[in-house]
């Protein structure tokens, strides 16, 4: 990684799972790309610099930082509040950061249940029933570590964010071709968006890049994926399994689908979509082919679990972010 | 108390931590590992449809999310009380192999190689993988990119996306492949073959040539005798994807094999209060400590542990390299933990051997891909071998096929207690009283926990393969007294 005069690039993973980081591996050569025009500073995938380095930098001194992973204890917060203070652009990457992603889910649940279902499992021995400490005397000293949140928060619950890229993980083409854009940028060929768009993605919907036909059939039941004959060319909402794309953003060329696996939301919400679920839940509602409130209720009861489908990557990122239990932590 | 604090270590998923204290005379009293995350997966599993829980537990790792999809496709084939046709189980399978083929060459080249081909103490400037490009040639710098290249399109092919694949659902896929694509996967696979077999020598030329680095893996520093688990065929071969874990002590006796709906027979988890990560330990042997020994449930999940556990390799170049690996290293089981970097290029050359055999089969192509379940849904367990060691997803559902409970013990979680006392030895055997604690030494308690590969670390399928360490030697209350660094 070189070090002279170049812009500077960070990029950092918060509650998250690694996958992010990989899209941007899997832009293979272009990598070089981002070497040869910037400065990489902070990248602890890739390179080595330390928080405390990041500490030390001036404010607004790294041009560009991409952040992916969710907000989802105290350590999370204050780097996403470091890198916000150091950067000039922060964009939040992939759909943790974004919305939440699955560690989001979690948000349907009180604190006290996770950590209760994960320390008390069939397999694990705690007939004492030892939790983790976040301040803890052993024999030796006191050690520490991070405080867990009741709640998941995107990262624009916590900090101001300038672009907001889509996607678990957000697809190496769309990465390569945000790469060029900033270097055209760099380069003085070309502006950056206004602040606050989505970069990497389209500004339609999955069902917009999806090759299967749509025949506007109704139907009559929800099949489970598992249940039925896929078509390899139909719709698969058509053919009952509910597929997300039609309150999904479209930039992934609607690869689920294509192979025969509907659409689980991992963009997000398309555009101008202020709640994802309730979104999806009237493109849901429209291909029900009855009129009779009872019928339709039969037909609903199909999706047995509407919260996880709904809001299976934007529970922190909806107008809900929680249950209420997990508000109030009973 | 002084105390040594590591932290961040980068290169975990998330982060990790090391606290070392030093006793009165300065030597190393006590180390403690710790992990600082927890997202709850076994909690909001609850309550979504069973064949979405392998696509949602992807989102564990994003590195191994193939590990995590196989693992929950065959649990939810068990809810589901259904054999998948025999296509969509090789589908399954070439899919994983073409992945192992990825995760363990980017873990030799850009993780474990610089330590070797560059030497442990090299400059901190060389030693890494573009290093590594330097010294050997940039024409293996492209190879290790198109390796990389080549699994992924192998599994965006078979699992729809080259991150977290989508399509393994109860009873099967939801696609099968093409004759074209069968061709291209074969070509590929054949490629993979000679670029394991160049991987081999080159580790034989550069690490095993040089007796330094053969007095430092055969050394006592990185070595621990513990009990050993891998997956084996009904030959007890290993293997990845399917069959039963075979337990073995440390003097290389076998305890016995477990089919994946016994495993709770036979491991069990310790919580410590200090950690968000839990220490799976053997139920039948008892949790004894952090200590070895036949005596003590500690066991190791990796490619080392994989050999030990077996009894050799089913294919056959594989098994040629199988059996000079265990006679040049004094037999079986080896128990030197950085040998586990040449186990793991043993199993590199295997998985691109199956991957061949696999694309090879006539029934690759069939369209019979997907056996639609007709039972009611109950409860499943599903165990593949993760890169970084055994991984079990057990699933529990209503009879709608919702889940009510779900159980997951995760690759790198297996190697938790071996992970820290590898640190431990590693910081009392280099860190002694008067000892200069340079940035070489630093790197020797960085190799004692790469050698496992921790899943948390094999995100670093890049640039550059050193892991930075800061050292605060701190006075008894606390204050910093000298700070050490490297590529800080």
């Amino acid at each position: 990684m070189s070090t002279n005069g170049k812009p500077k690039f960070a990029m950092y993973w918060a509650a998250s799972c690694g996958g992010c980081e990989i899209a941007v591996l899997n832009i293979h050569e272009k990598i070089l790309d981002v070497d040869a025009n910037f400065e990489v500073v902070f990248w602890p995938v890739a390179m080595d610099a330390k928080y405390k380095d990041v500490e030390a930098m001036e404010d607004g001194s790294i041009l560009l930082t991409l952040f992916n992973g969710a907000i989802r204890n105290d350590e999370n917060e204050h780097i996403a509040k470091l890198l916000r203070r150091k950067s000039k652009l922060l964009v939040a990457f992939g759909s943790c950061a974004n919305e939440g992603c699955m560690p989001a889910l979690a948000n349907l649940s009180p604190m006290h249940e996770i950590i209760d279902t994960a320390f008390h499992t069939i397999s694990t021995d705690n007939p004492e029933g030892i939790h983790p400490q976040t301040t803890y005397t052993v024999p030796e000293g006191v050690i520490h570590i991070p405080t867990m949140y009741p709640i998941v928060r995107t990262l624009d619950q916590v900090v101001p964010v300038d672009y907001y890229m889509p996607g678990c993980p957000p697809e190496s083409h769309q990465v390569g071709a945000v790469i060029d854009l900033v270097v055209q940028v760099l380069q003085g060929k070309a502006e950056l968006p206004p602040a606050g768009s989505v970069i990497g993605a389209g500004n339609s919907t999955v069902c917009d890049e999806c090759k299967r036909t749509r025949d506007e059939k109704k139907i009559k039941a929800f099949k489970r994926i598992q249940e039925i004959v896929i078509d390899p060319t139909l719709c698969l909402l058509e053919q009952g399994v509910l597929c997300s794309g039609p309150a999904t953003r479209s930039g992934c060329t609607a690869l689920c689908p294509a192979a025969g696996s509907p659409c689980i939301g991992c963009y997000g919400p398309a555009e101008g979509v202020i709640d994802y679920g309730s979104r999806l839940l009237s493109a849901v509602a429209s291909v029900i082919d009855s009129d009779d409130p009872d019928e339709i209720d039969q037909i609903l009861d199909g999706i047995p679990d509407p919260a996880g489908m709904l809001y299976r990557f934007n529970m922190a990122g909806s107008l809900l972010r929680a249950s209420k239990p997990a508000w109030l932590g009973k | 108390m002084e105390r040594i604090t590591i932290d961040p270590i980068t290169r975990l998923e998330g982060h990790g931590k090391i606290e070392i204290f030093l006793d009165d005379e300065g030597n190393v009293a006590n180390t403690y590992f710790q992990i600082p995350e927890l997202r709850g997966f076994e909690r909001f599993c609850v309550g979504r449809q069973v064949e979405e829980v392998p696509i949602l537990t992807n989102r564990i790792c994003g590195v191994c999310p193939e590990a995590h999809h196989m693992a929950g496709a065959k649990a939810v084939d068990a809810v589901y009380h259904v054999d998948p046709p025999r296509t969509a189980k090789m589908l399954r399978e070439l899919l994983y192999s073409a992945f192992y083929v990825t995760d363990h060459t980017t873990h030799f080249y850009a993780l474990a190689g610089p330590d070797f081909v560059m030497g442990p103490d090299a400059p901190v400037a060389e030693r890494n993988i573009l290093g590594v490009i330097h010294k050997v040639g940039l024409e293996i710098g492209g190879k290790v990119i198109q390796c990389r290249k080549y699994g992924h399109t192998v599994v965006e092919m078979i699992g729809g996306r080259k991150v977290h694949p989508c399509t393994s659902i109860p009873g099967g896929l939801t696609k099968g492949i093409t004759e074209e694509q069968r061709q291209e996967i074969e070509k590929m696979g054949r490629w993979a073959i000679e670029f394991a077999q160049f991987s081999l020598k080159l580790f034989t030329d550069i690490v095993l040539g040089n007796k330094t680095y053969l007095d430092l893996i055969l050394g006592d520093i990185y070595t621990h005798k513990t009990h050993y688990i891998g997956t084996v065929d009904e030959n007890n071969h290993i293997n990845f994807y399917d069959g039963k874990v075979s337990v073995v002590d440390p003097e290389g006796k076998r305890l016995g094999k477990y089919a994946p709906s016994e495993y709770t027979d036979w491991i069990a988890e310790r919580v410590e209060p200090w950690t968000y990560l839990k220490f799976p330990y053997l139920k039948k042997v008892g949790w004894k400590g952090f200590i070895d020994g036949k005596d003590s449930g500690v066991y190791c999940a990796t490619p080392l542990s994989r050999l030990n556990a077996a009894d050799g390799m089913a294919t056959p170049l594989a098994q040629a390299e199988y059996e000079k690996f265990f006679s040049t290293l004094g037999g079986k089981p080896v128990h030197q933990r950085l040998a586990t970097h040449w186990a793991r290029l043993i199993e590199l050359l295997y998985a691109a051997e199956r991957w061949v055999e696999l694309a090879t089969d006539s029934e690759i192509t069939s369209d019979k891909f997907h056996t639609i379940p007709t039972e009611k849904p109950t409860e499943g367990v599903g165990i593949v071998e993760a890169p970084r060691g055994t991984l079990t997803h057990h699933y529990w559902t209503d009879e709608r096929g919702v889940a009510t409970k779900v159980n997951l013990i995760v690759g790198t979680t297996n190697n938790y207690a071996p992970i820290s006392m590898s640190v431990k030895k590693a910081a009392q055997s280099l860190i002694k009283k008067g000892t200069v604690v340079n940035e070489g030494l630093l790197n020797m308690v960085e190799m004692a926990f790469r050698a496992y590969d921790p899943c948390f670390g094999c995100a670093t399928h890049s640039i550059p393969g050193q892991m930075p360490l800061e050292v605060t030697i701190r006075d008894a209350n606390g204050n910093p007294i000298e700070v050490l660094k490297q590529f800080c």
